[in-house]
């Protein structure tokens, strides 16, 4: 994990994160992005569950590009406030989307077309505060968003960047396209043979994936089907310790700074207790 | 009829009845999905719930959800997806209903979700849309929930994430090229406001027991028109309630927090 992020994700990227909504965020990856105090990141996703709150906190973002930054299951997200109200502990730029119009925005850049023209957004005001979509006639352009990297945590994946991943997928095939590169994070690394026995399930091209990271509850706290159940009392948690900023530096550097690895963070939660045993 | 329940489990129940037999319904996070599940237990065993991470469900979930990607929700889904096929979907004006959740509303049903104050230097930076603003443009009719306060039902909104009827000028939405019907009605803590048929205004339908219409004018951002002969919201039936419960065991969306 730590070679793949060094290479691909350096200061000022645009990283496309958490696309597949609330579940397979790839936690592990973003807390190996704030130990290694990357800085001036564009962050892209739809929805971010607590996981852009916390890259946030950690100052390693210059820009959020994103319909929705909370946690889903508590409210609001604090680091997000602090830095966008206050400055702190940076300023921040937002370019406010939609769920569709960020779905949109990734097309256009997977097709290699400048925009999408949609009806979606017509009325809003999030036209006047993000300066990729404009008003054409009666209809709105989305600007095509290119990722420079995608990271995306699934169930399988061979060496090769073949990858089979189930549940509901969000943004993550435009988000895949549109990028540069894509780093799999995955829950089990298997051979290419099983995986190609159904090569209409391959998520991506494996032209498109630069680094493949087997890492298992890469995902924890968020969901991963036939695997992990969400952990909502570690998402609750994570929203009253990150209520101040002292209280967020506290958890910042118990569950992430402190912490070498994935393995060593699974060694302090109760993982077996969320795991799916019936697939 | 008798069993004491809360305020949240009231605007379940109420929500539950917005949607309609055969309804396709966007049904978003939070209250909603109860909202859904007691319907497809009562009077709507033929709807469907449509939801933006990719997915499309008959039954209910039979386990508890603290977000709509949850294993449980999946398990028994017509259709696991991208969020691109569902919200295609809505462009093409399939889904009936759709349910918002928002900070603040006005007299003509525009949200916010995004920012109070200053878009630049906000005072309180919200977590934006969301799906909010395609549901509000895109579905055939829409119903937003929310706690009844004078900070949270303004005159006006500063800032329209989820465009409702605009300015109130009749016609609006279809001037401004918006697709879908636009709200029916904001479900509160305290009553019911409904949209009159073709947009506008809201206006108090329904007292929820225990509150009067002097009471909710008072937490009303504005000077709230009130419906002829307003009623007193039907409180949930046994059926609601012990539904509600079966799909909330732990009270985790229906019982405030102290």
């Amino acid at each position: 994990m730590a070679q793949a992020i060094e290479r691909f994700v350096p200061d000022g990227a645009t990283v496309a994160l958490g696309t597949a909504l609330e579940p397979l965020i790839p936690f592990a990856a973003g807390h190996e992005i704030i130990r290694q105090s990357r800085r001036d990141l564009e962050l892209v996703g739809p929805i971010s569950d607590a996981l852009f709150d916390q890259l946030i906190g950690a100052g390693c973002v210059r820009r959020v590009t994103a319909a929705w930054v909370g946690n889903v299951s508590e409210g609001l997200g604090h680091c997000y406030r602090r830095a966008t109200e206050q400055g702190v502990p940076r300023a921040i730029e937002v370019h406010d989307h939609s769920n569709f119009s960020i779905s949109l925005a990734l097309w256009a850049a997977a097709w290699n077309s400048p925009y999408i023209p949609t009806r979606t957004l017509l009325g809003s005001d999030i036209l006047t505060t993000n300066p990729n979509l404009t008003i054409d006639g009666d209809l709105v352009r989305v600007h095509a968003i290119r990722p420079d990297v995608a990271i995306v945590h699934v169930q399988r994946c061979d060496a090769e960047g073949h990858a089979h991943a189930w549940g509901p997928m969000g943004i993550t095939e435009e988000a895949g396209l549109a990028a540069a590169r894509v780093i799999i994070t995955c829950e089990e690394l298997v051979d290419a043979s099983s995986l190609l026995k159904h090569p209409n399930r391959i998520l991506f091209p494996e032209t498109k994936v630069a680094a493949v990271v087997h890492e298992p509850g890469g995902a924890h706290p968020s969901p991963v089907q036939g695997f992990f159940q969400r952990d909502h009392g570690f998402f609750r948690d994570y929203a009253s310790a990150s209520r101040t900023r002292e209280g967020f530096e506290a958890w910042l550097k118990r569950w992430v700074l402190d912490i070498p690895d994935r393995s060593t963070y699974l060694s302090r939660i109760d993982i077996e207790a969320l795991r799916i045993r019936d697939g | 009829m008798g069993d004491p329940y809360t305020p949240q489990e009231l605007m379940v129940a109420v929500a539950s009845r917005e949607i309609r037999d055969g309804d396709l319904v966007f049904v978003g996070m939070r209250l909603p999905i109860l909202a859904y599940a007691v319907a497809r237990n009562s009077h709507a065993p033929a709807a469907r719930g449509l939801f933006e991470v990719g997915l499309m469900r008959d039954k209910p979930a039979t386990g508890f959800l603290g977000t709509m990607g949850d294993p449980p929700n999946v398990t028994g889904a017509l259709w696991a997806t991208r969020m691109s096929n569902a919200m295609a979907l809505m462009a093409q004006g399939e889904v009936d209903l759709g349910f918002i959740g928002g900070a603040e509303v006005d007299r003509f049903g525009n949200l916010n979700t995004s920012y109070i104050g200053d878009p630049h230097r906000p005072t309180v930076k919200l977590p934006g849309s969301g799906g909010g603003a395609d549901i509000a443009i895109l579905s055939r009719r829409w119903v937003t929930l929310m706690s009844h306060e004078r900070r949270r039902l303004v005159d006006r909104v500063s800032f329209i994430t989820s465009p409702g009827y605009g300015d109130g000028s009749p016609g609006w939405r279809k001037r401004s090229g918006l697709l879908g019907g636009g709200p029916v009605a904001i479900i509160t803590t305290l009553g019911v406001l409904r949209f009159p048929e073709g947009g506008g205004e809201a206006y108090l339908e329904t007292v929820h027991p225990g509150h009067s219409v002097d009471e909710v004018r008072e937490m009303t951002g504005w000077d709230l028109k009130v419906a002829a002969h307003v009623s007193e919201t039907s409180a949930p039936t046994d059926a609601e309630l012990a539904a509600i419960r079966r799909f909330d065991p732990e009270g985790f969306w229906t019982v405030t927090k102290a």
